[in-house]
């Protein structure tokens, strides 16, 4: 019996460290998810640009995910965790694993790390993100075509800057068409929770909104945009299968080319600490097809689309109007400045609404 | 009147979870068995439940698999709490972890799929009346049946001799004991009920609510189950209350930001838990006053041989 345990140990010991010398030839590379990487959202996003990458250099890295990793302190252990199991690239792929990846890329200076969204890098830390706004301005166009009742429903997370340039890219981009657009804001306070983002769907369209747009990550929204015979616009992903006859565009975050670029630099030897802020010219992001409207609104999403991505069109171009009437300084030469959307909190001329906490 | 009615109807709908799953859990409770793995019922509950009916198409058969795993996931809490005297606050929480992960597992292969939502009655003439006609004889199955449930419920812990003794069981279980009842075989028949209670309430989710699955959707529902039976006082009747107020709080909040009363909406996804809390407190003080925790609620028991 002893003879058997002792035999089966060193087996293992002997199969450990085979598996470990085959395994220092790649690359290790870890990601830590906010939600399940089935959420048809977010984090199901991120896990298809892991795929793609392991498509294209399969052969020279290894991959490994941690999902549903809260965000906060615990996210720490969660890192280290990443780290200690031999990652040398490491992608945290929420903004609220900001501080935490900074506290562990402090502990560890050899290994490199990509946080999305977030503004807070040092020398082995590196950020990315996209200009979603773009996606938004062309999301209005189609919005105030479509509306009948001149009516938006708008249903936030929580009330951040990303999200709120979101907001007034889209409202300004409908009061091009209709000056008179209404929109109607509901923050659901969280990512994702599909019965109150029904509920808030729900709320918006009886109270006149005919066209649902969402910055929360379940297909609730545009299921009941479905049932009740209302149009709307799909978040991170597709959602068109809930909605065959709903779904207008959806903003469809492409992290693919990021991420595969980022690793082969890794693997170059040339990866360093960068600021990624990219938009429709550079990928970061794609729309889904114009489905559900009539050509010419088509023609316009297409156009646009096609201003936005070589520069001739920006969504932000001053003068812009704050709820007040007045000017909002305009630090960017013809536009508003990078740092005055990543930063922005307030709402532009026209939202009736007050922004939560001002 | 028709915005009042769309509102009803919503509040209905977000009620009705919450008051399912918080109907089983008061049972348990009044048993003197602390199950905090509700959570983990309901999301296992809407993971089979969707695939149930995502399978042979029919949402009772959809239902009857959430049943049947919420009560699965029960008895393995009652084979630890209750016949291995393991901790049950532990247990509890132990199940909720298992059951979000188990239920990612089993819903994998569903992700994304959609299927018919529960059909709404229509009884001709009566649907039709304004205001409270799709109110009243417009819902779908599982709302009238969670208030039969609630309403049986009530008759058996108050009128039958069965209700008396499961909570004789839940305030003295050595008495109950004493007096020759199987205290153990009675707690695990209440964690079963709160399990199958629990399944359905986390299977109404993806089969009436918001036809589809995705893990993690019950979103922190069965912790506010939780908290109602205790804000409740463990009474069938302020159950009702507070699951109703709940509801209709949060979808009210959701109508307010719409139309732009200018309240923070921080403050507004708070006011569910306040109202709800405030009211059901006030409500326990003005008769008895002080705890009525069943007094024996989640002390392990053993019974001499």
């Amino acid at each position: 019996m002893r003879k058997t345990l002792l035999a089966l140990a060193a087996g293992l010991l002997l199969s450990g460290s085979v598996s470990a010398a085959s395994a220092a030839d790649k690359l290790k590379v870890g990601f830590i998810y906010l939600g399940p990487i089935g959420d048809l959202g977010w984090t199901y996003q991120h896990d298809l640009a892991r795929q793609a990458l392991v498509k294209e250099l399969g052969d020279k890295i290894e991959t490994t995910y941690l999902e549903n990793v809260p965000e906060g302190p615990d996210a720490e252990r969660a890192i280290e965790q990443l780290v200690r199991a031999g990652n040398k690239l490491i992608f945290t792929t929420s903004f609220g694993y900001m501080d935490p990846t900074l506290k562990v890329a402090k502990k560890y200076p050899n290994v490199h790390f990509e946080h999305s969204t977030g503004y807070k890098r040092d020398k082995n830390m590196s950020t990315y993100s996209a200009k979603w706004y773009q996606g938004r301005y062309i999301q209005g166009l189609i919005a105030a075509k479509m509306s009948k009742s001149g009516v938006l429903g708008y249903i936030g997370s929580f009330p951040i800057p990303e999200v709120v340039s979101g907001i007034n890219a889209t409202i300004l981009a409908a009061q091009t068409i209709n000056p008179n657009i209404k929109v109607k804001i509901i923050w659901a306070n969280t990512w994702f929770d599909p019965g109150k983002e029904a509920d808030a769907a729900k709320a918006l369209i009886d109270q006149g909104a005919d066209v649902i747009m969402q910055h929360t990550d379940s297909p609730a929204a545009m299921q009941i945009a479905s049932e009740r015979g209302k149009l709307a616009f799909g978040q991170d992903s597709e959602m068109i299968k809930f909605g065959p006859k709903t779904q207008l565009t959806s903003i469809l975050d492409t992290w693919g080319p990021y991420y595969i670029a980022r690793v082969k630099a890794e693997l170059d030897g040339a990866w360093k600490s960068e600021d990624t802020w990219g938009g429709l010219d550079s990928h970061m992001f794609a729309m889904a097809p114009y489905t559900n409207m009539p050509d010419d609104v088509k023609k316009m999403a297409e156009d646009a689309q096609a201003a936005i991505t070589a520069g001739k069109l920006h969504p932000f171009k001053c003068p812009v109007l704050g709820q007040d009437g007045k000017e909002v300084e305009c630090k960017g030469g013809a536009n508003l400045a990078d740092g005055q959307i990543l930063g922005m909190n307030f709402y532009v001329k026209g939202i009736d609404d007050k922004l939560p906490g001002k | 009147m028709e915005l009042a009615e769309a509102i009803i109807l919503a509040v209905l709908a977000a009620s009705t979870p919450l008051l399912i799953a918080a109907t089983g859990e008061l049972v348990t409770e009044r048993s003197g068995v602390l199950n905090l793995g509700v959570e983990g019922m309901m999301i296992v509950g809407a993971a089979c439940g969707f695939a149930g009916a995502w399978l042979t198409g029919s949402i009772f058969i959809g239902a009857l698999f959430g049943i049947a795993a919420g009560t699965l996931m029960s008895l393995i809490f009652a084979l630890m709490a209750l016949g291995l005297a393991v901790n049950q606050v532990a247990t509890g929480l132990a199940l909720t972890i298992l059951g979000v992960g188990l239920s990612g597992l089993i819903g994998a292969g569903f992700v994304g799929e959609r299927i018919t939502p529960a059909v709404h009655l229509t009884i001709p003439g009566l649907t039709d009346i304004p205001l409270i006609g799709r109110v009243l004889f417009g819902e779908d199955a599982f709302v009238y049946f969670s208030i039969a449930l609630i309403i049986g419920v009530w008759w058996f812990l108050y009128r039958s001799r069965a209700g008396l003794i499961l909570r004789a069981c839940g305030d003295n279980h050595v008495s109950a004991h004493a007096l020759g009842y199987p205290v153990l075989r009675i707690r695990t028949f209440a964690v079963m009920f709160g399990g199958a209670c629990a399944g359905l309430a986390g299977a109404y989710l993806p089969l009436a609510y918001t036809p589809f699955f995705i893990p993690g959707m019950t979103a922190g529902r069965g912790w506010i189950a939780l908290a109602l039976v205790v804000f409740s006082s463990w009474r069938p009747g302020r159950l009702v209350v507070g699951a109703y107020l709940f509801g209709a709080v949060t979808i009210l909040q959701l109508h307010a930001q719409g139309w732009g009363v200018g309240i923070p909406s921080q403050f507004m996804s708070a006011l569910p838990y306040l109202a709800t809390v405030t009211v059901l407190v006030l409500l326990s003080r003005t008769r008895t006053g002080g705890s009525t925790a069943p007094a024996a609620l989640g002390t392990v028991f053993v019974p001499d041989r």
